[in-house]
């Protein structure tokens, strides 16, 4: 018999978080601050507008790019919160979450040898996405004493004349860590110049604490270069609703909804109508959680430091990465240790990208309560450590 | 910071001023001067406790009661208020928009404890115009938080 497989998906490696995950899954009574979504519920109005369109019969597809009140509730939430202004028509699609998003938009825009700039760590989704589009990944790594930023430098050095796609995961899985305005404006220009486009995968934009998210379609000339993916998973709450957008040029939405039309055909309906009502009267929500995960943030920081334990503040998503080098064990060790003496699961850098190594990703989507147990835990495991050295 | 402190401490009076000052971002003597000065205020005027009495073997009744009352000349309806409010039985007192005037909450360890209390304290009152009595048969969700399921964390233990 022949090979069933493809070459090219036989190559793709499982993803790292996998095999943590069996391994967690068997431990018994482990304490998790492992988890990539939010602990909220989805508020109960949103719920509720998903449950009546349920009742209304609301059971059939939508249109392909996604319901039109909605993607006129996407272009309006564009222009309230980050002023930009998106024609609902042709330059916006609503998908199967950000991931689908993430995608269609790499297998619209790449020809075979592109290549396509992912920093790194970040989510787990670019690299693989890229090669199953036939593009070639350039994995930039960023650095701990650049607080997981993008820099100029790093930009230009990885550029070549094969470039044509930079992804731009701010704020971001797993660092924390996010570009400000003036991160972003001191890359512009490369952009520009060396005529690349963005993905900039934008899923966290609610969630900055101290600075308001600031995307780079709004700097002049970006927009045309530039596709925004955004979703609800993480503002409200609802990753199990699969629901995620990308707006942009039409030129590459248009092809982008021809893939979803073939893959897909279009977003689950009743969650498109729950995401009407979150973003009709959402904010309030947002802002409540917003303000919660602020607090969980300050005290994981401050009892990570507490305890000898190296990270630099992340101001945005809900993640902290602390630096574990000093301990003299691999991220894979001590997050595997952790969890075997201590039950505590927390998630090895390197899940996201080599240059994880020496830093863990830690979830502060729990309850202070939760949060406190698994840091005391934490704390002894640390003790412990330091007096065998 | 004294409207963040609120919040904080609305649904969790447990947290200590070392934990606000860390998630709020300010120092534990600023947070204990804040809480002392808002105590003095009486803007905080207690710490109970959430219970739920349906689980441990303990009768008690909750009775909620629409009060119709006549309104005191320059005294409006704060006098009759304070009169009932100051009985021990009662747990809270509203005054009310609509078709009658005070919401008393009332507990007693039975029914015929709280129909008593009705019945010789509340009624015969000058001012008081009737009373309607409802009891409580189950309480699901008090100060904002759920009473009666049990939150588990479905989530799976590690995700991207």
């Amino acid at each position: 018999m022949r090979n069933p497989l493809s070459k090219v998906v036989k190559e793709i490696q499982p993803s790292g978080i996998r095999k943590f995950f069996d391994i967690v899954s068997e431990m018994k009574d482990a304490i998790s601050l492992g988890v990539g979504e939010p602990d909220f519920d989805t508020p109960w109005h949103i719920r509720e507008e998903g449950i009546y369109s349920l009742e209304k019969g609301k059971t059939f597809y939508t249109s392909n790019a996604g319901l039109k009140e909605l993607k006129i509730e996407i272009c309006n939430y564009m222009k309230r919160r980050y002023q930009m202004e998106y024609d609902f028509n042709k330059e916006t699609i609503v998908t199967v979450g950000g991931s689908e998003a993430i995608d269609i938009a790499l297998r619209a825009m790449l020809d075979p040898g592109d290549e396509v700039l992912i920093p790194q760590p970040s989510y787990v989704s670019y690299l693989p996405c890229t090669v199953l589009a036939g593009g070639v990944p350039v994995v930039i790594e960023l650095k701990g004493e650049n607080e997981f930023k993008l820099t100029r430098e790093e930009l230009l050095s990885a550029i070549t004349e094969k470039t044509k796609v930079l992804i731009l995961p701010f704020p971001n899985n797993p660092t924390g860590a996010i570009m400000d305005y003036d991160d972003l404006k001191s890359i512009v220009d490369v952009i520009i110049e060396k005529d690349l486009y963005v993905i900039s995968d934008e899923i966290y934009s609610e969630l900055t604490y101290g600075k308001q998210h600031v995307s780079i379609a709004s700097f002049p000339g970006l927009k045309e270069r530039t596709i925004v993916i955004n979703g609800f998973s993480k503002s409200y709450a609802m990753t199990g609703w699969r629901l995620g957008y990308a707006v942009g040029p039409s030129i590459i939405i248009e092809q982008m909804i021809k893939i979803h039309q073939y893959a897909i055909m279009c977003a689950p309906t009743n969650s498109q109508y729950a995401g009407i009502e979150a973003l009709r009267n959402g904010d309030s929500d947002v802002e409540m959680m917003r303000d919660a995960y602020d607090k969980r943030r300050r005290y994981l920081v401050h009892a990570l430091r507490k305890m000898g334990m190296e990270c630099f503040e992340p101001f945005g998503a809900f993640y902290v990465f602390p630096c574990i080098k000093k301990f003299g064990m691999t991220s894979d060790e001590f997050a595997t240790k952790l969890l075997q003496e201590e039950k505590v699961a927390v998630v090895p850098g390197t899940a996201f990208g080599d240059c994880g190594e020496g830093y863990l990703r830690i979830s502060y989507a729990y309850s202070i309560e939760n949060l406190k147990i698994a840091l005391e835990r934490m704390e002894e495991f640390v003790t412990r450590l330091n007096k065998n050295n | 910071m004294r409207e963040k402190v609120l919040a904080a401490i609305d649904k969790n009076s447990k947290l200590t001023p070392e934990d606000l000052a860390i998630m709020l971002g300010s120092t534990p003597e600023e947070i204990t001067r804040l809480i002392k000065e808002l105590e003095d205020e009486t803007v905080i005027c207690g710490y109970p406790t959430l219970i739920n009495w349906d689980k441990v073997q303990c009768e008690r009744v909750t009775a909620l009661i629409e009060v119709k009352v006549t309104p005191q000349r320059g005294l409006g309806f704060d006098k009759i208020a304070e009169r009932i409010y100051k009985f021990d039985e009662v747990q809270s007192v509203y005054l009310m928009s609509g078709g009658f005037d005070l919401t008393v909450i009332i507990e007693g360890k039975t029914m015929r404890e709280v129909a008593n209390f009705v019945s010789v304290k509340l009624a015969p009152m000058e001012a008081i115009l009737s009373t309607a009595t409802h009891f409580v048969l189950k309480k699901y969700k008090e100060h904002g938080l759920p009473l009666v399921q049990e939150k588990r964390d479905e989530r799976m233990l590690i995700t991207p």
